[in-house]
């Protein structure tokens, strides 16, 4: 019992404190060794393939003295086909329009179930939950099944009219839309999530102060909502627009002829075997991921540091 | 309370609604309505079978299932221990650069593609001194990386939310670190330990865009069988095979929150 005794009382403000000085540097070092175990397996599995398909986007592939005839495309070749840039723009636009969509529609759902309670909300945002944990391609099936052009809905309407409208919704399996529609219903939970969760801690004394002083709903959301669960909108939207950007299974389950570079990736490795050409999509595919998320953090940080001024004023 | 209204509440109910039928519930039931139907030619299924299911059930895609199953569980097993390990080193390392590196290079799989994730192994293991390309291990290895990413990042959270009083409360008394860790820190995360690995199944269930790239034809998991079905036209018993894959996934991630412990109760 006398190291209890022995013992120094713990520091009081460091969090997660540790004992004394003498023995910080050993655990510190400690700590550093523990470390690196999981590193060195993920530089070994990931790290080091990921530095092999930049090495292999820049250098382009090797030419094959057995075979003339193998396409040997350098980065400066894909970045400059007229096609690689289209599809480069369609990635930009599907992810910007897809999260901007998010955004709109899980904010609006997440306000209703958090300040305009029902019955069952509970059990409804349990369901949308449940999204997250479903593979994204499972939705454009479905909503072929339900909005496509011989879906669900298309024959309800044309049975309502007698046959003169036969198919009023048709941009499923033709228009980009189709996409936008199906990273809609399957991202807009993730927005959801963290949204649901700064709205419960808000203190809804606020908001009835500020109904008490005259504040219509409008004002009320866009005053002392909105400013409150900003950072919860910046989490979510930063994630969807990542992953957006990254999707795969929807847009390559749709079908149609609007690609996106993740599409193209596997277009370019499984079926043209055109492995430097696939890398160099990669690469730029990773880049425009984190410019986007980088340019999305400061657009955010700044209207954020301004909202902040305007509510102090 | 944000309307005072009735007539105002009822609109934004009515909104709700709307989207919530229109976006989710519909899509859901219709596509467990697939699984049942044998033909569909008007708004509604004309008939009905259970053929599909039995389909789904079929040697071809019961294959599938299988590999899904021994996959999913492989991976999320090795991201549990991975992304525990590594959450708990990060909380040790206190110096901030050090820090910031560590949570970086483990949620890098996250911000890559998954379709690069799966190119980049590809690129590295078609060649050179370790050939994997064509089997069974690089597939596991693909789904381990992605999900590790968010084994890392929900056991980490967890562990800065832990009560440090515990740890020291048990340092005080004589226990040594490891006891420490074993006896204390790792019972408290329990219910982030089983909700990361119920996260890491589902997400390795689904998983389409790494493994479209990595696998080989004695080992495919369900989605690209379930995108094979879709593609040759069999709708229905891609919905069959979906319902089932779905059915599994949920069965499991039931079954494990059922797993409750002291900590559940504090």
């Amino acid at each position: 019992m006398t190291a209890v005794t022995e013992l120094p009382p713990p520091a009081p403000a460091v969090p997660g404190g540790r004992p004394s000085a003498p023995a910080n540097k050993a655990r510190r070092s400690l700590a550093w060794l523990w470390s690196t175990p999981p590193i060195l397996l993920l530089g070994a599995a990931f790290l080091y393939p990921l530095y092999l398909v930049v090495k292999q986007a820049i250098e382009g592939s090797p030419p094959d003295p057995t075979n003339p005839f193998k396409v040997t495309t350098s980065f400066m070749d894909t970045l400059k086909d007229p096609g690689t840039r289209t599809v480069i723009k369609n990635t930009i636009q599907m992810a910007v329009y897809s999260t901007v969509g998010c955004l709109v529609l899980g904010f609006l759902l997440a306000l209703i179930i958090a300040f305009v309670p029902f019955p069952g909300a509970r059990a409804v945002s349990r369901f949308i939950d449940v999204f997250l944990s479903f593979p994204s391609f499972l939705i454009t099936v479905s909503i072929m099944f339900l909005y496509g052009r011989v879906g669900m809905v298309n024959h309800i309407a044309s049975a309502l009219t007698g046959g003169r409208h036969d198919t009023p919704i048709n941009f499923i399996e033709y228009s980009p839309w189709g996409i936008w529609l199906a990273e809609l219903i399957y991202f807009t939970p993730f927005v959801m999530r963290p949204l649901l969760t700064a709205f419960s801690q808000i203190d809804t004394g606020q908001l009835e102060v500020a109904a008490s002083l005259g504040a219509r709903a409008g004002r009320v959301i866009w005053q002392v909502i909105l400013p409150e669960a900003l950072p919860a909108v910046f989490a979510g939207g930063s994630l969807v627009l990542m992953l957006t950007m990254n999707e795969y299974g929807i847009v390559s389950f749709t079908g149609a002829k609007y690609q996106t570079l993740p599409v193209l990736i596997e277009n370019f490795a499984k079926e043209q075997t055109n492995y430097a050409g696939a890398c160099a999509l990669a690469v730029i595919n990773i880049v425009l991921s984190l410019a986007l998320f980088a340019g999305y953090r400061v657009l955010l940080a700044r209207m954020s540091g301004g909202r902040r001024a305007a509510v102090h004023a | 309370m944000l309307l005072y209204t009735r007539r105002a509440q009822r609109i934004a109910w009515a909104v709700f609604a709307f989207f919530f039928l229109l976006l989710f519930a519909l899509p859901f039931g219709v596509l467990v309505l697939a699984a049942f139907t044998k033909q569909w030619n008007g708004a509604f299924p004309s008939s009905y079978t259970f053929s599909n299911i039995t389909a789904a059930f079929h040697t071809d895609p019961l294959d599938g299932l299988e590999t899904s199953l021994i996959t999913a569980l492989l991976s999320s097993v090795i991201a549990l221990v991975v992304g525990t390990w590594s959450a708990l080193a990060l909380d040790a390392v206190r110096n901030r650069v050090g820090k910031t590196l560590i949570q970086t290079v483990f949620m890098l799989p996250i911000a890559v593609p998954s379709v690069v994730v799966g190119l980049a192994l590809l690129v590295a293991f078609s060649q050179g001194p370790v050939l994997l390309n064509g089997t069974n291990t690089i597939v596991v290895m693909a789904h381990s990386i992605l999900v590790t990413a968010y084994a890392f990042q929900q056991v980490s959270a967890a562990v800065t939310r832990l009560d440090p009083a515990y740890e020291q409360a048990a340092a005080s008394l004589g226990a040594r670190p490891y006891y420490t860790l074993l006896r204390v820190k790792l019972p408290l995360l329990l219910p982030a330990l089983t909700g990361s690995l119920a996260l890491c199944f589902a997400l390795s269930m689904g998983e389409l865009g790494a493994t479209a790239m990595v696998y080989s034809a004695d080992w495919t998991t369900l989605p690209l069988r379930i995108y094979a079905l879709d593609d040759r036209g069999h709708q229905f018993v891609a919905a069959a095979v979906t319902a089932v894959m779905m059915t599994i996934t949920l069965a499991v991630l039931l079954a494990v929150s059922r797993i409750r412990t002291r900590a559940n109760y504090r």
